[in-house]
């Protein structure tokens, strides 16, 4: 009686001593990219906001560029899901029936708000330059200028009142817009934390603390992002600048000047959600120590032996207190800069990965484990899917898409 | 031109408004069609294991899995027996090799060396299944109404509403879900409904050659299985997650996971 | 509204209200909640008919010697009489009606009686209790009912 059968799980799950039949790590590599996601659409959004809301006026230039980063990245925060659900195409029942006990039902409401507010809020921003586009276009008879302006056209939504008072409505529905937008934005990835949180079946996730982590590293993700995009994009623009008038033009020490600028006042917020987000994280460990509930044995086990590199030594040494010093050390450099960047990204993506791979590593009979083996050569639709390369489609996805809305919608023009 | 376009437009938004907002939205609170569907209120299914009885065979799992349509060869199982062998030593050993559908037939626990019987103190076998709880953690989250209680206290899997997100494997403190392998959506011991509502017994139960397993209807205190659950010592699961679970065990020892 | 400022709110409204359109003709209209809570209650009604209406395959004994009575006697007497006959002869589904033998395969194998006669060695148990050997000594290449009638495994009456 030999049946092909695929066991979902089955392929990247090793069991160890007493595991009951029917685990497996259910939620894999997708369910770590998705919060990963998630709050890199969280943390650019807040970032556009402290300049809209709170007049941040140092952020003004990061402002623009983080929130239409912040739309390319919305519809790949939904991506990681749709390549985990078994049934993909019913999707859309989330929608349909949502059963508002489940933290996921939330996920279509809160989506499709922040989603609104994001498009609204572009739009507000830039009616007026779809307007001058439209105009422009107008005697153009071109294929291409033709698309362009219907585009441009429907984008209006046939609004085409620019004039100061018009305009000052604008500005003042973005600053609304922003507003709003900042507690759905928490809202949006709290939840994502309210969903690990409030399983009470799983000793690692549930802890009330989980939303507000979630948060905070969500804030940090997506500030050291659209900082680490920002340098990319200035150094591009440096580097054309070198090519076209030589490295002693005046233009190449203003763009230098300017991103430095921009770059040590945004490192400021950022170390301080740093340390929000480690401080709260260490009192939820502390916590579990001190209290010492019948999971602590098994979680000491994870935590100190099994996981003990990925989390203490990746995650909170090379992705929080690596970057901590480089940030604090006197006499920054972008080069140092980014390299902090980087490793901040990673520390974030190491904290999801051993919430959400760590969460599984151990039975709920307390008394075995499981690893995890990400699967990295695909050979089916499964093991692409919950596999490196869709971690990697998913991470890509959001630069192409960002390529796609700067050909409609330019946020990096006149930076 | 344009003005009269946007008023057609803004009509035809509230027009549609109008209409699928009462229908759509207040249609499932509708309280006559909610009363109508609740099953027969003189049922609520239990079930009783009796540790003291279980030889580990293994027959309950075979049969569970024939009758269930779930692939005999796939890793995963609706019902399962867990083998306990306490040693001299003070630890507990525990497997349940293909959740026991070949039943207990070698000494060897996780492939080790066999575990000499002058060492063992106790050694026994408990079988699990799901818990049908009055308070299921799994079907409060899941996102869609895909998996529900029945009014006779059943908790069943909706194949045809199901997303197979996952989120109510990860909800059961039992570890009795798992996905389909064939239907790739979230699948659950339902005690047999398809034969406690026709009056049969469920395929594990009636596997049973030692009389381990019971089913029956809690709220018939004439029912002899009720009895005992009411007049003996009986114990539930994993108590501390509030789920309030409605299979009972005669003999748990405190080792049981 | 003569200002333009609320327009994306319009824009918006028209999803919702898409979305609310679409739901109205695909979700299935027994939809809701049915019973006392919307946390455990809420579903498609039609589904409970539907896994009532899941095929049974395991019929039970008394139905088998309906037409097989000729080991019911003997069986009844035995110290196997608590074994359902579908236990080792397989799920009868529909072979009463169809006589189409089916999902019914003969297990004859040690496999099956060794899930209950190999010793484990757990003294005080029910599993003790019942008669054991070891299966890597025990006669290894023979199947067991080349001498153990399993209608009747007394081991007084063996042949």
């Amino acid at each position: 009686m030999v049946e092909q059968v695929m066991v979902h799980g089955a392929e990247w799950t090793a069991k160890e001593l007493f595991v009951y039949p029917n685990e497996f790590i259910y939620w894999s590599i997708q369910i770590v990219m998705y919060p990963y996601m998630t709050g890199l659409v969280a943390g650019a959004f807040v970032l556009s906001s402290l300049y809209h809301v709170f007049g941040q006026k140092d952020l003004k230039d990061m402002a623009k560029f983080s929130l239409v980063f912040s739309l390319a990245l919305l519809p790949v925060a939904m991506l990681p899901l749709m390549l985990h659900l078994q049934q993909p195409l019913r999707g859309i029942e989330v929608l349909f029936t949502p059963h508002f006990t489940s933290a996921i039902a939330a996920f279509g409401i809160v989506f499709t708000t922040y989603a609104i507010i994001v498009l609204s809020e572009i739009w507000f921003v830039y009616r007026r330059y779809f307007v001058e586009q439209t105009m422009a276009l107008k005697g153009k008879t071109g294929f291409g200028d033709t698309v362009r302006r219907g585009i441009y056209h429907v984008l209006t939504l046939g609004a085409y009142d620019i004039s100061p008072e018009a305009t000052a409505k604008d500005h003042r529905a973005v600053t609304v817009l922003a507003a709003i937008g900042i507690p759905v934005a928490c809202f949006l990835h709290g939840y994502a934390g309210f969903i690990f949180g409030s399983v009470k079946a799983n000793a690692l996730w549930m802890s009330p603390l989980m939303p507000v982590i979630f948060i905070m590293s969500a804030v940090v993700s997506g500030i050291a992002l659209c900082m680490l995009t920002y340098i990319i994009i200035m150094e591009w623009k440096k580097f054309k600048a070198i090519l076209a008038r030589g490295r002693g033009d005046e233009t190449v020490t203003v763009i230098a000047g300017v991103e430095m600028d921009v770059m040590s006042k945004a490192s400021k917020y950022l170390l301080g959600f740093l340390v929000a987000a480690i401080t709260l994280e260490l009192l939820d460990i502390i916590f579990r120590g001190y209290t010492a509930m019948k999971s602590w044995d098994i979680l000491r086990d994870v935590m100190f032996h099994k996981d003990f590199v990925k989390i203490f030594v990746l995650q909170y040494g090379l992705g929080n207190l690596v970057p901590f010093a480089l940030l604090l050390l006197p006499g920054v450099t972008i080069r140092r800069l980014v390299v902090a960047l980087v490793l901040i990204l990673f520390g974030v993506f190491m904290m999801r990965w051993n919430v959400v791979i760590g969460g599984q590593a151990f039975s709920l009979s307390f008394a075995g484990f499981m690893h995890y083996h990400l699967p990295m050569i695909p050979h089916s639709l499964e093991t692409y899917k919950e596999g490196l390369f869709g971690a990697l489609t998913v991470a890509v996805t959001p630069f192409v898409i960002f390529w796609l809305i700067n050909k409609i919608v330019p946020s990096l023009k006149e930076v | 031109m344009t003005c009269s376009r946007r008023t057609f437009l803004k009509n035809a938004v509230k027009g549609a408004i109008a209409g699928a907002l009462p229908v759509a939205a207040f249609r499932l609170l509708s309280p006559a069609q909610a009363r109508s569907a609740v099953e027969d209120a003189s049922v609520r299914w239990g079930f009783l294991v009796d540790t003291a009885k279980c030889v580990g065979c293994g027959m309950c799992v075979k049969a569970c899995k024939l009758e269930n349509e779930i692939p005999y060869d796939a890793p995963v199982t609706r019902t399962w027996v867990e083998r306990y062998v306490v040693t001299r030593d003070g630890r507990t050993h525990a497997d349940s090799p293909m959740g026991a559908r070949d039943g207990f037939t070698d000494r060897k626990i996780h492939g080790g060396e066999a575990i000499d019987p002058s060492e063992i103190v106790k050694a026994f076998f408990v079988p699990k299944l799901c818990n049908q709880c009055d308070k299921p953690s799994c079907v409060q989250v899941c996102p869609v109404g895909a998996t529900y209680a029945t009014g006779d206290g059943i908790v069943l899997v909706d194949r045809s509403w199901c997303i197979g997100c996952g989120h109510c494997i990860m909800a059961c403190p039992y570890g009795v879900r798992f996905f389909h392998p064939v239907h790739k959506v979230a699948e659950k011991c339902n005690f047999c409904y398809h034969r406690i509502t026709k009056g049969m017994k469920p395929a594990c139960v009636e596997a049973c050659p030692f009389g381990a397993r019971h089913i029956c209807n809690l709220k018939d205190h004439d029912d002899p299985v009720t009895r005992i659950i009411l007049n003996e010592r009986v114990a539930i699961l994993k108590d501390e997650y509030g789920t309030k679970p409605n299979v009972f065990y005669l003999g748990l020892d405190h080792n049981v996971r | 509204m003569k200002s333009h400022v609320l327009r994306p709110l319009w824009v918006a409204i028209a999803f919702v209200a898409l979305v609310l359109l679409a739901r109205y003709f695909l979700v299935p209209d027994d939809f809701g909640v049915h019973g006392e809570s919307f946390t455990y209650n809420f579903y498609r009604a039609g589904n409970v008919q539907e896994w009532k209406d899941f095929p049974v395959k395991f019929r039970g004994s008394a139905v088998c010697v309906d037409c097989h009575s000729e080991n019911e006697e003997m069986l009844a007497a035995s110290l196997h009489a608590a074994i359902q006959c579908e236990n080792c002869h397989g799920p009868g589904l529909d072979h009463p009606e169809s006589g189409d033998p089916g999902t019914m395969i003969l297990n004859r194998g040690r496999a099956l009686c060794l899930r209950c006669h190999a010793d484990l060695g757990y003294a005080g148990t029910s599993r003790a209790a019942i008669p054991s050997i070891d299966p890597v000594r025990h006669n290894v290449d023979s199947a067991c009912i080349e001498c153990h009638e399993p209608h009747n495994p007394d081991l007084e009456d063996m042949e």
